[in-house]
């Protein structure tokens, strides 16, 4: 009886809102039956969105856009708000998520040259929303507000402002002004919070009706190049033949794919927690070291490898250059072979560039180009000897800084070459020479150091001298 | 069929008609776009071209700096809004040379401008992000900087030092400016 009406009272709504009429065509429309695990990461990339829009939300209702007030309210909602450190925790993972499974999202269709005839407006709007989501992660961790976000947006407003002719006035809007001010945090807020989000809903409205229009692509085969002329006619044929409802029959994989991804957001926040607020952001602590989010690490060590002539290209042309390129796409290639199997260069590409990524990311983590600040003394056994010259002047290279930047006997920076060995390698007058003139990267201490102090030095490099078997700490 | 003369011209009229109404309403929606739209344009793209007076702001009296020594100093933006709190505050490392003469160098990398730290021993400025380092005078002496440490302009009123607040230092390729 109960059942009868619960019925009843569906079948009306249903007829008033169109739901088998309108929306079953499209959830339950045929799709290739080998459309597997590989297709997971778009619907995958969708639920992450849907965790930040959620989450997101929540923490606005506590979030302050202000000078002072944007950190406060973050500890607050870290370290006092019932349930904050969970709901900022599968926030920052869900960032962490959601940029990971677009750019898997990516790789795959490019893999499966899924962006030929007739999808290649779903891959353009696929790129937009990709670039979105990066501008999302960038403003997102610089929302923070503390000294790491208020110096994320001194870098980007210099790298902005190297654009020609137009560029400091890109700063400037960036900015709100000609400095970090009030006017600054809120815009971002804005961005973040108002304009990008609006642009992904947007964007993932039309790709998904496209996805509709032109239906799921089937795994590539090295038999069926796309022939624009053909290829509809023939897609509507196999699909009649082979294709399977996608509720329920391809979803489930979705599903069981997104809740894994979900399970994984919220496990993280429970168990490690929103990542750690930086100091205050207060523009006049400058003992901050700023550092982009772990997506960025590989971006961060490019800046800092690459020949200065050749920055700006970098600067500018990574993310314009690169856009254009992953835009076009499918307009100079929209036809021929789909199969990775024959299209080695793709395979190449995306070799290369996972292993780009990898290489750089760990160089970004380990930054070896940056002076090491905290390093620490050498302790007396290391330096030989208990006092005189050569014990002085492993003091000094501690002191005068020259362990920023080198490694001695596994003490010290990366920056400039080990000098474990040095008094094997370069004859006293080289290093007075090297010491007191600078050379490639090395600045140049004549002005800071007075002779004896000098002296003091040289007699202590002319010590390091390895012993092959000899005890040095890594 | 047994269309007269009269239907056709009815017909025709309307079509003329239709196409006006077309023309007539993507004309108006157009309008009613800009109307919502550029107010909003022009609030967003104001700090652009608003121009800050920049001001002179009291450091401290002189004799508190040593001769020779290099130390951080921060000092209020030259309009700060009330909502900016501890935005409002620039930093700069303020060098005094000599009896009479301050330098002021802006805290920012000329790299990516992230903030430049003073290290005594060695006398250099080093940048934590790409590995900048900078002379005492403020010259490149490694990495990546192409050009040197930016500086304020200091003065010394009735035994006060004194900075002039300035702009973000701003790392430009090609420039309408012609300096």
């Amino acid at each position: 009886m109960k059942k009868r009406r619960l019925k009843a009272a569906w079948d009306w709504f249903d007829d008033r809102i169109g739901f088998s009429e309108c929306m079953m065509p499209y959830i339950a429309h045929t799709v290739p039956r080998d459309a597997r695990w590989w297709y997971v990461f778009g619907s995958a990339t969708l639920t992450a969105f849907i965790v930040q829009v959620a989450t997101g939300i929540c923490l606005a209702m506590a979030y302050v856009p202000g000078g002072d007030e944007a950190y406060e309210s973050l500890r607050y909602i870290t370290e006092e708000a019932q349930f904050g450190s969970l709901v900022r925790g599968m926030h920052a993972y869900g960032a962490s998520a959601m940029v990971t499974l677009v750019v898997i999202h990516l790789m795959q269709v490019y893999l499966h040259a899924t962006y030929k005839y007739p999808r290649e407006l779903n891959w353009m709007t696929g790129v937009v929303l990709f670039f979105v989501v990066l501008g999302m992660a960038f403003t997102g961790q610089l929302l923070r507000w503390d000294a790491n976000g208020v110096w994320s947006v001194f870098v980007a407003t210099e790298m902005a402002s190297r654009t020609p002719y137009i560029g400091p006035m890109i700063s400037h809007f960036l900015l709100g002004g000609e400095t970090v001010g009030g006017s600054t945090l809120t815009r971002f807020f804005a961005y973040h919070v108002f304009i990008m989000p609006g642009i992904i809903f947007a964007g993932v409205g039309l790709h998904l009706f496209l996805l509709f229009r032109h239906g799921v692509s089937e795994m590539p085969d090295p038999n069926q190049p796309v022939d624009p002329a053909t290829y509809k006619e023939q897609y509507e044929k196999r699909l009649k033949e082979t294709g399977v409802p996608f509720w329920p029959n391809a979803m489930w994989r979705d599903v069981v794919f997104s809740t894994l991804v979900v399970g994984i957001i919220v496990g993280c926040a429970a168990i490690f927690g929103p990542p750690a607020l930086d100091a205050s952001p207060d523009p006049a602590s400058i003992h901050a070291d700023p550092m982009p989010d772990w997506y960025f690490w590989w971006y961060f060590a490019v800046l800092s490898l690459l020949p200065p002539s050749y920055e700006l290209w970098f600067i500018l042309g990574v993310p314009i250059f690169g856009f254009l390129v992953l835009f076009c796409l499918p307009l100079f290639s929209n036809k021929g072979h789909r199969a990775p199997s024959k299209r080695p260069w793709a395979v190449g590409i995306i070799v290369a560039a996972l292993a780009s990524f990898v290489v750089l990311t760990i160089y970004g983590y380990r930054e070896p180009w940056s002076p090491d600040f905290g390093v620490e003394e050498l302790p007396t056994n290391v330096i030989g000897a208990e006092e005189g010259p050569v014990f002085e002047g492993g003091k000094l290279v501690h002191s005068k800084g020259c362990m920023y930047c080198h490694d001695i006997n596994g003490y010290g920076g990366h920056r400039g070459p080990d000098l474990s060995n040095i008094g094997q390698q370069l004859t006293r007058e080289d290093l007075i020479i090297r010491i007191n003139n600078g050379g490639y990267n090395m600045p140049s201490f004549a002005s800071s150091l007075n002779s004896e102090e000098l002296s003091k030095i040289v007699d202590f490099l002319m010590t390091r001298i390895e012993d092959k078997g000899g005890s040095s700490k890594n | 069929m047994n269309q007269t003369p009269s239907d056709k011209q009815c017909c025709k009229e309307t079509e003329d008609r239709r196409s006006f109404q077309v023309r007539l309403s993507m004309f108006l929606s157009g309008v009613i776009g800009a109307l919502i739209v550029l107010p909003g344009v022009g609030f967003v793209l104001a700090p652009i071209f608003k121009k800050t007076k920049q001001k002179w702001r009291t450091l401290g009296r002189v004799d508190d700096y040593q001769e020779g020594a290099t130390v951080l100093v921060s000092f209020e933006d030259p309009s700060p809004e009330k909502w900016a709190g501890v935005t409002a505050k620039t930093a700069a490392w303020l060098r005094r040379v000599d009896k009479e003469k301050f330098i002021a160098f802006s805290i920012n990398c000329r790299h990516l401008g992230c903030p430049v730290r003073w290290v005594e021993g060695p006398e250099l400025f080093m940048c934590p992000c790409h590995g900048g380092v900078y002379y005492k005078d403020g010259t490149v002496a490694g990495g990546p900087p192409p050009e040197p440490l930016d500086r304020y302009q200091v003065r010394v009123r009735d035994g006060n030092v004194e900075i002039h607040t300035a702009a973000v230092p701003l790392t430009t390729t090609l420039t309408f400016d012609e300096s």
